[in-house]
């Protein structure tokens, strides 16, 4: 689903926009109201993020969120029962870290296609590190994304690729999650390098916060992945700020 | 591919849970490090520094006192005597010269007791590495005479003011840190904790404590101990003197967790008594978590132990059966480190106090021929001043 989404997309000339939340960020019944309406903004992909008491590929931003989110109770039942009950228009990739997916037991995978999730995302559980989870994540009701960093070389790149679905998750520098000021200058060769070896759609990530750097990215990329950015929209100026951001986002992507 | 699966684990324990972009330096580190130790000039310069700057080999002390008031023979193992006051610069001093070979210019770690990230910036100094260190700003308050220490030696301490503000939440941020610098920087972990090969990487820097305990046992007292005991918070002390004797299956091996306020109260530290397996910091091991998979909060008395993680070897050998794993309160430790200031003139350090402690509460348990071998993972000089506000204060968890 998410492939095709991605393909038809791209057969029209368009690029994705791939929007990150953190569950429960910053009340449930506002996650709700957000994930509900991204969609209507511009948003083609969501990525719903599992608050985590230790995020450690996050920056401050996102940190600063899963924390409150937590404070409010909201782990990974109750980002299902959000995402159930926002039943949002666009697919929705859960993206977690892999303690809180495997305490969540077998089943979780099928818990949450039945609360509307088509993706999964695991932070912490690069490609080879632990056949036997990375199996069973893979082979579930949901697409299994991977991602792929700067420092990958292409050989590994093609492993990943062979392990993914949905799309590619392309870090687009080095570090952690957070605001950062123009695009990395190497994304270019970066994306280059991937796509040599990938026939699945590349959407890339990490550091993109305004519309310029969005429609840079979605110059060379199949999709532009938005996180920090909109969560600190979220955090100091509310909901519907964080939903203009996007509708901005939108429109500086599909400027001709 | 990385290769993996041999190696990197302990039964199901260890692994490398970390984000895609710190898999090349893994695999970078790992080969490194094979070839260094297969290279006399990197082994031969690391036994010339651990004998001329570290002090090696540490002494093993008879303790008479000690020995009477509990039944049986105690020996102690004095990493304490080692230059900055514990076992940490074993490990800190081999990977800051495997860093220098690798072409790393910076060097992270995270710090608890203050005890590695003085380790740390101490090697940093003498090798002319750029040093940064993360500690939680609980921890700096706990431990303010070895944040002077390091900024002493020239490094940036850097303080976390995160989660729970302690070992757990610095190790975070310097994993953070590694993410964004892995090229040019290497991460020096203070424990046998981490993604693979930290823990087995570790734990072979930290075996020069068993190796020499077990020959001077024989040498001395011409058996092998029928207990080795030591402290476990990530567990490098206690690997590193368990792992020579792995192979004597007659001997015990104990490790002492930190009870803290008691283990009913979930105010503690003890992962091997009272977790379950997950994933933190890029390992799969015992982890104290809550039903939603949320990582519970750790006390202890001790900065050093305060740690909701344990080193996935140290999984393996519990769930196996050859090592055994127990727990002190606070209150006991601080008992333990009275004890052995009292009866031998030796201040231990809070974390070593939980191994003196369980000992003295076995008094009368052991058998007649038993011998016992402590590792005195470090002194408590770092302590004096916040035992002496708890003594003052009158509060103790018995």
């Amino acid at each position: 689903m998410l492939t095709d989404r991605l393909r038809a997309l791209r057969a029209e000339g368009r690029r994705a926009l791939v929007c990150y939340v953190t569950a429960g960020h910053p009340t449930p019944a506002e996650s709700a109201r957000l994930i509900r309406e991204l969609p209507a903004a511009g948003c083609d992909v969501l990525e719903v993020g599992v608050p985590f008491s230790d995020p450690l590929a996050d920056g401050p931003i996102i940190q600063g969120s899963s924390q409150k989110a937590l404070e409010q109770g909201v782990t990974l039942e109750r980002a299902l029962g959000i995402i159930a009950e926002a039943k949002p228009t666009a697919p929705v990739v859960l993206f977690s870290y892999l303690n809180p997916l495997m305490k969540a037991g077998p089943d979780v995978l099928q818990r949450a296609k039945a609360a509307g999730v088509s993706g999964v995302l695991v932070t912490d559980l690069p490609v080879g590190a632990d056949p036997e989870r990375e199996a069973w994540l893979g082979s579930g009701p949901l697409e299994f994304v991977r991602l792929v960093a700067p420092t990958t070389p292409q050989q590994r790149m093609a492993e990943i690729v062979k392990h993914g679905r949905g799309f590619v998750y392309l870090i687009s520098r080095l570090g952690v999650t957070g605001v950062h000021q123009g695009v990395a200058t190497d994304l270019p060769a970066s994306v280059a390098k991937l796509r040599a070896v990938c026939d699945l759609p590349i959407c890339v990530g990490f550091g993109i916060s305004t519309p310029e750097q969005v429609r840079a990215v979605g110059d060379v990329a199949d999709g532009v992945v938005v996180g920090s950015a909109l969560v600190q929209a979220v955090e100091t100026r509310g909901v519907d700020a964080a939903l203009a951001l996007v509708r901005e986002m939108r429109a500086a992507l599909d400027r001709p | 591919m990385t290769q993996q699966v041999a190696t990197d684990r302990f039964g199901a324990f260890g692994g490398r849970y970390v984000p895609e972009t710190l898999v090349p330096a893994l695999d970078q580190l790992e080969v490194a490090l094979a070839e260094a130790l297969a290279d006399p000039a990197f082994t031969g310069e690391l036994a010339y520094m651990l004998e001329t700057y570290v002090g090696r080999p540490s002494a093993l002390t008879e303790a008479p006192n000690l020995s009477a008031r509990v039944g049986v023979p105690v020996w102690l193992k004095r990493e304490d005597l080692n230059h900055t006051g514990a076992h940490k610069i074993n490990n800190a001093l081999a990977q800051a010269l495997l860093a220098k070979r690798m072409g790393k210019k910076r060097i992270i770690a995270e710090t608890g007791a203050g005890q590695h990230g003085v380790a740390t910036a101490t090697v940093c100094a003498r090798l002319g590495l750029q040093c940064v260190v993360y500690m939680g700003e609980e921890d700096m308050r706990r431990q303010q005479l070895n944040v002077f220490r390091m900024r002493l030696m020239g490094a940036t301490v850097v303080p976390v003011t995160a989660g729970t503000r302690t070992l757990k939440d610095a190790t975070s941020e310097a994993i953070r840190d590694w993410v964004a610098t892995c090229e040019d920087s290497h991460y020096i972990i203070g424990s046998v904790v981490g993604p693979a090969p930290y823990p087995r990487m570790v734990r072979d820097f930290q075996a020069i404590i068993g190796r020499e305990a077990r020959a001077q046992m024989l040498q001395r007292a011409g058996r092998l101990p029928s207990h080795v005991v030591a402290c476990v918070g990530g567990g490098s002390n206690a690997m590193g003197i368990f792992h020579a004797f792995v192979e004597d299956a007659a001997v015990r091996l104990v490790g002492v967790e930190a009870a803290g306020e008691g283990l009913d109260t979930g105010r503690h530290s003890a992962s091997l008594s009272h977790g379950v397996p997950g994933v933190l910091h890029g390992t799969l091991s015992y982890l104290l978590q809550d039903d939603d998979g949320q990582v519970h909060p750790a006390h202890s008395i001790s900065a050093g132990l305060d740690y909701p993680g344990v080193g996935p070897e140290h999984s393996y050998l519990r769930d196996s059966g050859r090592a055994q794993y127990v727990a002190v309160t606070d209150g006991a430790a601080l008992c333990g480190f009275e004890l052995l200031s009292r009866l031998e003139g030796i201040i231990p350090a809070l974390e070593t106090s939980h191994a003196v402690a369980w000992i003295a509460e076995q008094a009368g348990r052991f058998a007649s021929d038993d011998c016992i071998l402590l590792c005195v993972s470090g002194r408590g000089d770092k302590d004096v001043s916040q035992v002496a506000e708890v003594l003052s204060s009158g509060v103790r968890h018995a």
